[in-house]
């Protein structure tokens, strides 16, 4: 744990304290229906022009079934045309590769998983999509999904601070008004930047690179069929092949990656993510985009404090997460800084902790770094190869996907997660002070609880389901490349990921088949939406209730003994579902590396 | 907080409590009982498995059968915790329960008497009541005044005055006619009457769950289901990693991961929060009225009798220009003469000690006598012309009603008793303008006063986040006096039953929970608008009807105990759910390495207690489980103690004794059992 990589985490840190107020002074702005911006010259005729189009009345606000109704409508539609451009992209435009059309499961997997903001990938980019799926298709996903979840939190937060109120705002406007004036500004200044680091933007057919030291490969022998030839004791014969060029991927890289980062979505444009070097080419893109995933959950928090009219709970909860968040990549840095006791008792020199799937210029710092933040929120980007970490180090972002990625977490997805285990801190420890429990002035009442908690069973049922189902049966261990404790990671971490809508992998697993795509496509639905339906549900109880005056007896939301409560709750109802589950596997494999066994 | 009618207490180990509470806790085990609590009708479906599995086993049947027989514990205990406050409250019961004996009425049938068994009478019965007679069900007295032994439901051996008209014509079943006659006209049937309801809710019989205990249900249900999707999925897990999970021990952690301890004792901790109000003869409707209680933040609290001794004493004469004290005084005596009010007495008293003025009998001044009326609000008294003197007529009486007096014959009322009048009541005092025909003689100075402590006590309920407000008929400036002194944070001064009304509505309409106390028929629509609504019972029938508690001691101030009270059991029921909740971190640490240690030695180091066998470690966590319960119970019936103190030092106080307490208690007491059960070599 070097001083270089400490100083990295103040200024990080410093930087996070420094955007998170001008973020949640803009998101006021943003999602108010009449808040007043810059840009108004510019975007509100164009707003205006799209509510024409779409025939919507923005004046017109929703309650929570008819603003839930719309996000599910909208979701299924966009599910739907994205899966339909997946599907017909050798028939579409910019497809210089002819890359034919994704196979039907495949095609619903990466639907759903760019609708529901998850972003997990059973496929190659490069190898798979056309320019325009992925600029259609999936980069237009990346910007409404993340509208979808702003607009939630929003719709969650107003619930909290309006009282006596059946309705929460009006979806298509706080859609339309994130896209417009907080998504695609930032996009475009942030995706300049990008390029003015080194990523690559264009529309260019894959470029062909003579290798200056070209090299042998050893490949299967193949007959006249196309069959494998075997030898006398019945392995395939291996021929030399000498690989002289390297095709070089090309492509609206920037772009891509600007909405990727901002909107916690995480889907690469190649299949190596932010470790390939046209996705993060250098340090500051790293440390930018790094800042980027974390930027709008940060400042949804100062948003929180604002409309409740009480900024101090707003940093309390900021500050509960900054706790979790330093703890996650505390441990992960120690844990690759330790590196592998069985490399070290075999004489390897490994200074550095464990290298293994990491890039060398981002070494084990910005490496544990990026795996922090990428599942504090649920972006899902890599730019290390998660499978490979020490069973502690793939623990951290593990655990944090569990804990529900409230942890600045997606871009209003986090703070929703949030706000369900601030109810529940309230609900339990309310009492305590020798009132019905009351969230900044609400009472916390049966059905509320009903609601949140039936936000974090239908995660664990999910999560637990799925896994415990792959892990016993035929076609979840077939696509296991590990075996013992760390499959069991691999299995875990697949629909955690995908319940959480996070995105990254253990990439051990080999998740392209219909199974997996299916099952996974079903976990992304479930976390998504089922988690969408009682937390709108709860938005309009608590914006129908009154509010009471605070005084000396009113339970305090803010200070060091809410954020403790907060962590308490968290830690208790959050994680320990999952603990039993662990135990089997990053925890039983920690003990098994110390006694010298690997997966 | 204690009062001296308080009904005692029963020790936690009255043996006369536990020996049928054993027998409940057997008879509680039906399903259809167990179902409505969702925790521990989980816990007897595992003890109901595992103690098949103990029959079938063919290895380990010491050990299943113990987790078998500790399972049923658990269950057992939670029952026992429920059926001791209930048999607390059952036994109050049985002594209410004597006085609804079987009792003839004598109904008033067309001006006959007719003699018919109580049970038979009907609403709107007239029945006659006279000295030795039990008055055969709820009811208003019509006709007459009697003396009245409410021993019976109040435990208060003084017989209490009950007369027709007025605010005490309300009467209970079961009490009894000590002197003279009364016509009732009954109001409640048999079976729907006070000290029915009053057996029904002390008994627990019909009790139903509070909001906040219906929230909290849902709270355990939903964790108890998220943790039985831990166990079932870790049975797969297993499978996946070679390690063989058997049923019982899977059973185990999820017992031990549930709230079984919260589970338990929730509805203890309802039943005896309602059997501590009980115990301070505060009789509530409802656990809903309780539970409010606990969120009240506005008490409206009477002036007389809750802030101020019931009586205003004379202070002082302060004479009008050009008269002479004595004179006032002479003639503010002889207007009080006949008053027998505390007011009127004090004056007598004060003219006598200032003045040296002595009483003087009306009969022997031949003076009439004019009472105090609605209409005029003025008393005094009225001297007939003789031939020594001309007809004299002194009144006394508030100064708008003596100003009025005085314009109508057609005098003046001078402007230095005006700011005589002003003075008086800025400072909280009450004058009483004295008037001899037409001509002001002076102002009488009546004061409050205060209870001794009651500043202290609004104090507390200021750092409770509990605003008080007096009410009041005084006029404002009076009322601003008294408040300032008594130290209430707000007033309602000239307060008519609209006025009260009207402010409870206020108040709520700005979100708060208010709680008041009421007696007169006139107070009912207050009565049933407040959340909490403590009718005396020296009250009406129509104000016991509309407040959802009635407190037998007829003590104003016992409005503070019940928040108190309130607030008490809400505390518990917090502490207890998260101590139970932290309680699974070292059960946890406890199980775990346990189940995993023989597929997977390696984990060793996870084990935190050093527990002694993998055997000894899942006993020893179901054992604290169980017997945790029954350590509780106490606390549970007694109630965490309540200090105000705000908020935020409640709840960190609480958050460390029972949160971070929660987490900490179970690793020593989990390693004692386990040091214990290896020593006799059990496991």
């Amino acid at each position: 744990m070097h001083t270089s990589g400490w100083i990295e985490l103040a200024f990080f840190v410093g930087a996070l304290v420094l955007i998170t107020k001008p973020m949640g002074l803009y998101l006021m702005r943003v999602l108010d229906a009449k808040g007043k911006t810059r840009l108004d010259p510019l975007l509100k005729p164009l707003e205006r022009l799209t509510y024409r189009l779409m025939g919507v009345k923005p004046d017109e606000e929703q309650d929570w079934k008819r603003y839930t109704f719309a996000m599910l409508l909208f979701s299924l539609v966009s599910c739907l045309f994205t899966y339909a451009i997946l599907r017909l992209q050798l028939l579409l435009p910019l497809n210089p590769q002819r890359f034919g059309p994704m196979p039907p499961d495949l095609a619903f997997n990466t639907a759903v998983s760019f609708t529901s903001n998850t972003n997990w990938q059973n496929y190659g980019g490069e190898s798979t999509l056309s320019y325009f799926s992925q600029m259609v298709g999936l980069a237009f996903q990346n910007f409404v999904s993340a509208g979808v979840g702003i607009a939630l939190a929003a719709a969650l937060v107003r619930g909290i601070a309006r009282h006596s109120s059946r309705t929460l705002g009006n979806f298509w406007v706080d859609l339309v008004r994130t896209a417009y004036y907080l998504l695609l500004p930032i996009c475009l200044v942030f995706a300049v930047f990008l390029v003015s680091q080194g990523m690559i933007q264009n529309f260019n057919p894959y470029t062909k690179a003579r290798l200056i030291e070209p090299y042998q490969l050893p490949v299967e022998k193949k007959d006249d069929k196309g069959g494998t030839v075997l030898d006398a004791s019945g392995r395939p014969v291996m021929d030399e092949q000498t690989v002289n060029e390297q095709i070089i991927a090309q492509g609206p890289v920037a772009s891509q990656v600007a909405i990727k980062m901002l909107g916690t979505n995480g889907g690469g444009f190649f299949n190596a993510n932010a470790s390939h070097p046209f996705e993060n080419p250098t340090p500051l893109s790293n440390f930018i985009q790094m800042l980027a995933i974390l930027s709008i959950g940060s400042g949804l928090t100062y948003y929180l404090g604002r409309m409740v009219k009480n900024q101090k709970h707003g940093w309390s909860v900021w500050s509960a997460m900054v706790v979790l968040f330093l703890a996650g990549v505390l441990l992960a840095w120690w844990a690759e800084s330790t590196g592998n006791p069985i490399h070290q008792r075999l004489g390897v020199v490994a200074s550095d902790g464990n290298m293994e799937g990491k890039e060398v210029r981002f070494g084990i710092f910005n490496s544990a770094l990026f795996a922090t933040i990428t599942t504090d929120a649920s972006c899902g980007a890599v730019n290390s190869m998660l499978d490979s970490f020490t069973p502690l180090g793939g623990f951290v972002p593990l655990f944090n996907i569990q804990l529900g990625e409230i942890i600045f977490g997606g871009v209003g997805a986090g703070l929703y997660g949030m706000i369900v285990f601030v109810v529940l801190a309230v609900f339990i420890a309310g009492l305590m002070v020798g009132r019905t429990p009351e969230y900044l002035g609400k009472k916390i009442q049966a059905y509320d609880v009903k609601m949140a908690m039936l936000a974090l069973l239908v995660l664990c049922l999910s999560i637990l389901g799925f896994s415990a189902w792959a892990a016993v049966s035929q076609w979840g261990l077939a696509g296991l490349n590990n075996s013992g404790p760390h499959g069991l990671s691999e299995i875990l971490y697949a629909y955690s990921s995908g319940t959480g809508n996070n995105g990254s992998a253990f990439a051990g697993l080999a998740g392209n088949t219909p199974w997996y795509n299916t099952t996974l496509g079903l976990a992304m639905l479930i976390g998504r939406f089922l988690m969408m339906v009682p937390i709108m549900a709860l938005a309009g109880s608590l914006a129908r209730k009154k509010v009471a005056p605070a005084s000396s007896g009113t339970f305090p939301v803010s200070g060091g003994t809410f954020i403790a409560l907060l962590l308490g709750t968290v830690l208790l109802i959050g994680a320990l579902s999952f603990l039993p589950a662990l135990a089997l596997g990053p925890i039983v494999e920690h003990f098994l590396m110390i006694h010298g066994r690997l997966f | 907080m204690s009062q001296k009618s308080a009904r005692k207490a029963p020790s936690l180990l009255d043996w006369g409590l536990i020996g049928p509470a054993i027998g409940g806790a057997f008879t509680k085990l039906s399903p259809r009982l167990m179902v409505k609590n969702p925790v521990m009708f989980v816990t007897m479906v595992g003890a109901i498995l595992t103690t098949i599995a103990g029959f079938t086993a063919r290895m380990d049947r010491g050990f299943i059968g113990q987790l078998a027989v500790w399972l049923w514990f658990t269950v057992l205990f939670a029952n026992f915790a429920e059926a001791v406050a209930e048999g607390r409250g059952k036994a109050q019961a049985d002594s209410l329960r004597k006085a609804r004996k079987e009792t003839m009425a004598r109904r008033l049938q067309d001006g006959r008497e007719e003699k018919i068994p109580a049970t038979e009478l009907l609403k709107g019965d007239l029945v006659v009541c006279e000295a030795g007679d039990v008055i055969p069900a709820d009811g208003e007295v019509i006709e007459g005044i009697a003396s009245v032994d409410e021993a019976a439901i109040t435990g208060e051996s003084a017989p209490v005055v009950r007369e027709s008209g007025g605010d005490r014509s309300a009467v209970t079943g079961g009490t009894r006619v000590i002197s003279d006659r009364i016509v009732v006209r009954v109001t409640m049937e048999k079976g729907h009457g006070f000290l029915d309801r009053m057996i029904a809710m002390v008994e627990g019989a019909k009790r139903q769950k509070t909001p906040n205990e219906i929230a909290l249900t849902i709270l355990l249900s939903a964790l108890t289901v998220i943790f039985l999707l831990v166990c079932v999925t870790l049975k797969p897990f297993g499978i996946y990693s070679n390690a063989d999970l058997s049923i019982p021990v899977l059973i185990a952690l999820l017992v031990c991961l549930i709230p079984t301890t919260i589970g338990g004792l929730l509805s203890a901790i309802g039943i005896s929060g309602i059997d501590r109000l009980i115990r301070r003869n505060v009789l509530a409707t409802s656990g809903r009225a309780v539970e409010a209680a606990g969120d009240v933040d506005v008490l409206l609290l009477d002036k007389t009798g809750t802030i101020t001794l019931g009586n205003r004493m004379a202070t002082a004469f302060l004479p009008a220009p050009n008269i002479k004290p004595e004179h006032l005084a002479d003639a503010a005596q002889l207007a009080s003469m006949a008053d027998e009010t505390p007011e009127g007495r004090s004056i007598v008293v004060l003219a006598k000690e200032k003045f040296g003025l002595r009483g003087r009998g009306v009969a022997q001044l031949r003076a009439k006598f004019v009472p105090f009326t609605a209409q005029t609000r003025m008393s005094g008294v009225d001297f007939p012309a003789s031939n020594v003197k001309p007809a004299r007529s002194i009144r006394k009486g508030a100064v708008d009603a003596i100003r009025l007096h005085v314009d109508r014959l057609g005098g003046r009322f001078p402007s230095a008793v005006t700011r005589t009048v002003d003075n008086i009541s800025r400072s909280g005092g009450t004058p009483l303008v004295v008037v001899d025909g037409r001509e002001v003689l002076g102002v009488v100075q009546l004061k409050d006063v205060i209870k001794g402590g009651i500043n202290e006590r609004f104090a507390h309920l200021r750092k409770m986040g509990i605003k008080t407000v007096m009410i009041t008929g005084d006029n404002p400036l009076t009322a601003a006096a008294i408040a300032a002194e008594a130290g209430v944070d707000d007033f309602l001064a000239q307060a008519t039953p609209e006025a009260k009304l009207k402010c409870i509505r206020e108040e709520q309409a700005l979100g708060h929970l208010v709680a008041m106390t009421g007696d007169g028929t006139n107070d009912a629509p207050a009565l049933a608008q407040a959340d909490v609504g403590v009718a005396m019972n020296t009250g009406t029938q129509a104000a016991r009807e509309a407040g959802n508690m009635v407190d037998l001691d007829s003590n104003p101030t016992k409005l503070i105990d019940i928040v108190e009270i309130g607030k008490q059991m809400l505390i518990t029921r917090g502490s207890l759910t998260t101590f139970s909740i932290a309680n699974d971190v070292a059960k946890y640490f406890a199980i775990i390495p346990a189940m995993l240690m023989a597929t997977f030695p390696a984990i060793a180091p996870l084990n935190i207690m050093r527990l002694h066998s993998p055997a000894s470690a899942i006993l020893s966590a179901v054992i604290f489980n169980a017997l945790v319960i029954i350590a509780l119970i106490p606390l549970a019936l007694r109630g965490v103690s309540y200090k105000p103190v705000g908020a935020l030092a409640m709840l960190k106080r609480n958050l460390l004794i029972y949160g971070l307490g929660g987490v900490a208690v179970p690793f020593v007491g989990i390693k004692l059992i386990d040091v214990i059960i290896s020593g006799l070599k059990l496991v």
